[in-house]
């Protein structure tokens, strides 16, 4: 497992988002191979959107070949609604790049057939080949995608009935009328997560300190599932240091000294614009 | 090629780089648009999983529908009321001439004329589309005869019906003939001539928008013409009676609490810096915004170049302003400082009335 801790959120969101370039152009992706990457939702991955939105617009990113699959949708609410993540997906990232609506996977909270539809979603997961890397966020209480507090971890895409603490949090998106918030959403398993080839996990701001804390230091347990990918080969955390108050001296000093191995893994590739600057100086 | 070829094989375009006004906000999107019509990006994404076939660079511009110009007399020399013969070539050449100033339709005006004249005439100007060859005609916009002789302003007295319908519609049937009719979306009227009103409700009824001008009407007669249908006010403040706090008249229309519920009333403006004050144009944007259209009125002097032109029997000179001596500005009658209509084209005003009544670009 790694741990990358930067200084604020705004270094996060950069860090992750090249890396998600950096490993996309090491792919090289094309026609007959294609780059699939698992996506949030939420207010943590906004930054890295930004960011590789940017990267797109300096023509040092495509996602001509990249197939997406989000982690979840709320069932029952409207595809347009202002709170909906396909609005999200597509005010946020989709509209601002050149992906290829076919290549865009997101599960319909509006189908007849719910289970179908969490079914239908495992099989193009497998059609694709499985996922190259998968990118999360973590909730306060550990939660990844809508796998809250005593989810199976080895669970599959299925339908979920949020915590009535989650419906409670979610009202101020719905005018604060807890009636209007969906108690329903389809959502990837924590098992769906495990077997992509490599999970990001990206987590940041003070509130979420315990959650890392309980991720990283203490042992797997399905009341904290984001801390099941202790036991994935390939993991990366990336925090920024508000996120790191609950953890050990010792855990941040080791992972901190092991930033100058892990700030290679961002350095910009031959063909990025960031490269060519560097060269000009 | 995009994968949308189940809905439609029609190439998509992709607007980007551009300010929308949306939701009362200029705001920073693109815009699809698929044969003329603007898409639901999101619609296009996730249900038809297509995507523009071609993105267009804005360059950080605002992308607006097109101007309407429903009040045209005529330009580049041609004029819609006199001209019959050379009717056809005018129309083209002002559509196309007007598309290059971002008007994509207009409603070609037709003013008091002989009666003889209107078969001529209306039947020729026909509706059309639009397009790259120029902008699309709403409909003929027929200014008169029924208006009163004291309010004519340009319009020959010679050819005002003042009489107004004593026989009814029948009588506005006659002048316009039938063929004629069919034509006409706008149709400017008097609302004291007899029978008025019985007109404007018959013309309501065939969608015919009756607009209230050249007119001596007090404010209750107005009500009167706006109650049975009339919607519209013909360049407010030109050719009506002027303001007066006990009697408003026409322009009384703009705050009046007698319109019917849920109708609207507006009214056209000129806004081409010479006809209306400033100061008018701000007390008609502040009392009723909302039905405030701007029109340029323009006459067949529009489009041509600064200096002297032989329009209709007439000598007149395009006048440009003192610091831009390339740009038409007024047309007077040569030798004279006679105005003889506006020269300027809707874009123009436009731009004056924004600066005139410092109104935001998000409320133009």
């Amino acid at each position: 497992m790694r741990l990358v801790i930067l200084d604020s959120y705004c270094d996060a969101s950069t860090w992750a988002a090249k890396y998600v370039r950096n490993r996309i152009l090491s792919f090289n992706p094309g026609p007959e191979k294609y780059f699939t990457l698992g996506l949030p939702t939420g207010s943590t991955p906004l930054g890295m959107y930004k960011k590789l939105i940017e990267f797109y617009k300096g023509g040092d990113l495509s996602f001509k070949y990249v197939k997406t699959f989000n982690m979840d949708e709320y069932v029952g609410l409207p595809r347009d609604h202002a709170e909906s993540y396909h609005t999200y997906m597509w005010d946020n990232f989709f509209k601002h790049i050149d992906i290829i609506p076919e290549n865009v996977n997101l599960l319909d909270g509006n189908a007849d057939d719910l289970v179908a539809e969490c079914d239908s979603f495992e099989d193009r997961i497998a059609a694709a080949g499985g996922i190259e890397l998968f990118i999360g966020g973590i909730g306060p209480d550990g939660h990844i995608a809508f796998n809250e507090p005593g989810s199976s971890l080895v669970s599959k895409t299925r339908v979920k009935t949020l915590a009535q603490d989650t419906i409670e949090a979610n009202a101020r998106f719905f005018n604060g009328d807890i009636s209007k918030v969906p108690t329903m959403a389809l959502t990837v398993g924590v098992k769906t997560v495990m077997d992509a080839r490599e999970v990001m996990i990206i987590i940041t701001g003070a509130h979420k300190a315990f959650a890392l804390y309980k991720a990283i230091e203490e042992g797997v347990s399905h009341m904290w599932t984001v801390s099941a990918f202790q036991q994935h080969p390939k993991t990366i955390f990336i925090a920024d240091e508000d996120a790191t108050l609950e953890l050990r001296v010792k855990t941040v000093k080791y992972f901190k000294g092991l930033m100058h191995v892990h700030n290679k893994l961002v350095e910009p590739l031959e063909s990025t614009q960031e490269k060519k600057k560097q060269k000009m100086n | 090629m995009p994968s949308n070829e189940s809905v439609s094989q029609s190439r998509i375009l992709q607007f980007h780089n551009c300010y929308l006004l949306f939701g009362h906000n200029l705001i920073k999107e693109d815009l699809w648009v698929r044969e003329g019509k603007i898409l639901n990006p999101r619609k296009l994404f996730w249900d038809e999983k297509g995507y523009a076939d071609v993105k267009i660079n804005c360059n950080g511009m605002i992308l607006s529908p097109g101007l309407i110009d429903v009040q045209i007399n005529g330009g580049l020399g041609y004029d819609f009321s006199s001209e019959h013969e050379k009717l056809e070539k005018g129309l083209s050449e002002i559509a196309k001439y007007l598309l290059t100033h971002g008007i994509t339709s207009f409603c070609p005006t037709v003013i008091s004329s002989e009666k003889l004249f209107y078969p001529k005439i209306l039947p020729k100007i026909k509706k059309t589309k639009g397009g790259k060859e120029g902008a699309g005609i709403l409909g003929i916009h027929a200014e008169g005869p029924f208006i009163n002789v004291q309010k004519r302003g340009a319009h020959l007295a010679d050819h005002i019906i003042s009489a107004g319908f004593p026989g009814g519609f029948q009588d506005a049937l006659d002048v316009y003939t039938k063929d004629g009719f069919e034509n006409i979306v706008i149709c400017t009227l008097a609302p004291e001539l007899e029978n008025a009103s019985t007109v404007v409700k018959e013309m309501t009824q065939r969608n015919i928008r009756v607009s209230v001008g050249h007119s001596m009407a007090n404010l209750s007669q107005a009500e009167e013409a706006v109650k049975h249908g009339a919607t519209f006010i013909t360049h407010l403040f030109n050719a009506m009676l002027p303001f007066h706090h006990r009697d408003p008249g026409i322009v009384g229309l703009l705050t009046s609490d007698q319109i019917p519920k849920g109708q609207q009333i507006y009214y056209g403006i000129i806004a081409d810096g010479i006809h209306t004050n400033p100061a008018a144009l701000r007390i008609a944007h502040r009392a009723h915004p909302k039905g405030l259209v701007l029109i340029s009125d323009a006459i067949a002097a529009m489009g041509l170049p600064v200096g002297q032109h032989h329009l209709s029997d007439q000598l007149i000179e395009v006048c440009s302003v003192d610091d831009n001596p390339d740009v038409p500005y007024k047309a007077t009658i040569a030798g004279t400082q006679t105005l003889c209509g506006s020269v300027g084209v809707l874009d123009a005003c436009v731009r004056h009335f924004k600066e005139a009544s410092g109104c935001s670009k998000v409320k133009l």
